[in-house]
């Protein structure tokens, strides 16, 4: 090794060490503000998390206890309802996209699918007030669920899309080669080799639609009764964060952060169901 | 229609082999030109293929083969092809019937072995017959059994039938398609390279099982390798840049071919 070999490899040591040394640090940053979700959620919000906050009201001002039992089930009622919508519509447009989507109208499609999963979601909930709540005359829960489906459907469509995608030509080949009609090639093998990815996809859907508030202050409203009307305003963990955290009181504040913590629990808890259910049924 | 059927089947054979019976011919193939958007990859290809016998195609790649093979059952049309001239099942005439139904009576075994990977070995026998509406468990247990012996895998996987078909070898996921096929009782299997991907012993065993097929059924074979062909085929054509160079009996096409491009392409001196 001569002189000028020795710097050069030197050299190239040294970048090697400093760029690993940035793209870990990077990683570690990444996962900073998960770790510092959880500490303040799960310290702050363990006060009030107990078995009156799953089975009771929420209390007036001033008087201690009480629970968020209403907006548990309205936050599960309201993506309910949005599911309940966004998902058949999702998945299906996204069979259909790449199924038959090889045309003009296909990428007409796909480009707004797009750009409506950019739409900010406060714009959604002023869509579904003109759409569902002036003609209902009053906020509901089913307006606070289209509203949520808006919201999923892009995502929904775009994964199922993309994981049918994935799926190798040579199945489809061999359901219509054993002289099954294509529509059910599609869904019986095509989609059931995707299933798993289009769950994934369902998932974050559902999980971004929990989480919304913007478009449920202008559609479900908000409720401190219970009530499982979905022609009614409903109470949601998201709007009671929003409004117990920015009330001047320590209980209530309190109380958002005990919110806070639940919905995330709901969210994994959603996520385990869809594990458990989409398991495979053999090892790979 | 009668009338235009018969006179199609009664054009004189225009294949250049003289040992072929008109009569017990299972596929009869006319003037058949295929295309990709305005690339000709067939051109003007006649000729018959006997009831249960094996036909093997040979021939450099891009010659056409495969679409040749693929146009039979339609499935060119899956990959964006189209054809002209005329292809002819028990005198039927394939563009006029439903390629669904037609696929049921013409299966296919691909190249690369594909079982349906979210399907149990036994769903995967049956996968054609239970998405077509059959139910019957008894039924389908037996067929299961029977494709499954027909195809040579029985005795390897009796014991796993509720594993997944795509956790077998690759030797093993090729018979499990074949006796996918045969499940649904065709009357011909085409064979897309079928031992391509495979090792010399899972080859022969297609190889074995395929000379056992064909006491039911009528066999069309893709392949690249000579020996397979001379062994396993009654009829060998070759096709060279999309057109069929020399159709005849195996014997004779592999002692002595009539033209000499076959020759020199079946001793290995150019393709």
């Amino acid at each position: 090794m001569n002189k000028n070999n020795k710097f050069t490899f030197y050299r190239r040591k040294t970048t090697n060490v400093v760029m690993l040394s940035l793209s870990f640090i990077s990683a570690v940053v990444t996962i900073i503000p998960l770790i510092m979700i959880f500490y303040y959620t799960i310290s702050k919000g363990m006060s009030y998390l107990n078995l009156n906050f799953f089975t009771k009201l929420p209390t007036p001002v001033g008087t201690p206890g009480g629970g968020m039992v209403n907006a548990i089930f309205g936050t599960l009622i309201l993506i309910g309802i949005g599911g309940g919508i966004g998902i058949p519509v999702g998945i299906m447009a996204g069979t259909y996209l790449s199924e038959f989507g090889k045309n003009k109208f296909g990428s007409t499609v796909r480009f707004l699918t797009d750009v409506l999963s950019g739409i900010p979601s406060i714009v959604v909930g002023v869509v579904a007030y003109t759409l569902v709540v002036i003609p209902m005359k009053h906020f509901s829960a089913l307006a606070g669920g289209v509203a949520l489906a808006i919201l999923m459907i892009p995502t929904i469509t775009r994964t199922t899309e993309e994981m049918i995608k994935l799926v190798p030509h040579s199945y489809r080949e061999a359901g219509l080669a054993l002289g099954i009609p294509k529509w059910k090639t599609s869904i019986l093998i095509v989609l059931k080799t995707a299933w798993k990815g289009i769950a994934t996809g369902v998932l974050l859907g559902l999980a971004r639609a929990a989480g919304e508030t913007a478009p449920l202050l202008f559609t479900a409203l908000g409720n401190r009764f219970w009530s499982t009307n979905v022609f009614q305003p409903i109470a949601s963990l998201t709007v009671y964060i929003y409004e117990y955290s920015a009330a001047p009181y320590k209980d209530w504040n309190d109380q958002a952060w005990t919110a806070a913590l639940v919905l995330i629990l709901l969210i994994s808890l959603l996520s385990l169901i869809f594990r458990i259910i989409t398991r495979s049924k053999y090892k790979s | 229609m009668d009338m235009k059927l018969n006179e199609q089947i009664d054009i004189p054979i225009a294949v250049e082999d003289k040992t072929q019976h008109q009569e017990n011919s299972k596929i009869s193939v006319r003037d058949l030109s295929a295309y990709f958007g305005k690339i000709k990859v067939l051109k003007n290809i006649s000729l018959d293929v006997p009831e249960k016998k094996v036909v093997a195609i040979i021939g450099p790649s891009g010659c056409g083969k495969s679409t040749f093979l693929r146009s039979i059952n339609r499935m060119h049309e899956v990959v964006g092809g189209t054809i002209t001239g005329s292809i002819l099942l028990d005198g039927e005439d394939i563009m006029k019937a439903d390629p669904v139904y037609l696929r049921r009576k013409v299966g296919m075994v691909f190249q690369k072995p594909n079982p349906f990977p979210t399907m149990s070995i036994f769903n995967n026998v049956v996968a054609g017959l239970k998405m077509n509406g059959f139910r019957s468990k008894k039924i389908l247990k037996q067929i299961v059994e029977k494709s499954l012996k027909q195809a040579a895998l029985w005795d390897e996987v009796k014991d796993n039938l509720n594993d997944s078909g795509a956790n077998i070898s690759g030797g093993q996921q090729q018979r499990l398609c074949i006796a996918r096929t045969i499940a649904i009782n065709p009357e011909v299997i085409l064979m897309d390279e079928p031992a391509s991907a495979l090792d010399p012993i899972s080859t022969a065993k297609i190889e074995e099982l395929i000379f056992e097929l064909k006491k039911d059924f009528t066999i069309v074979i893709v392949t690249h390798n000579m020996q397979q062909a001379a062994r396993v085929s009654d009829y060998t054509a070759f096709f060279y840049m999309g057109e069929l160079v020399e159709y005849s009996n195996t014997k004779k096409m592999f002692t002595s071919p009539d033209k000499k491009q076959t020759e020199d392409y079946i001793t290995g001196r150019f393709g």
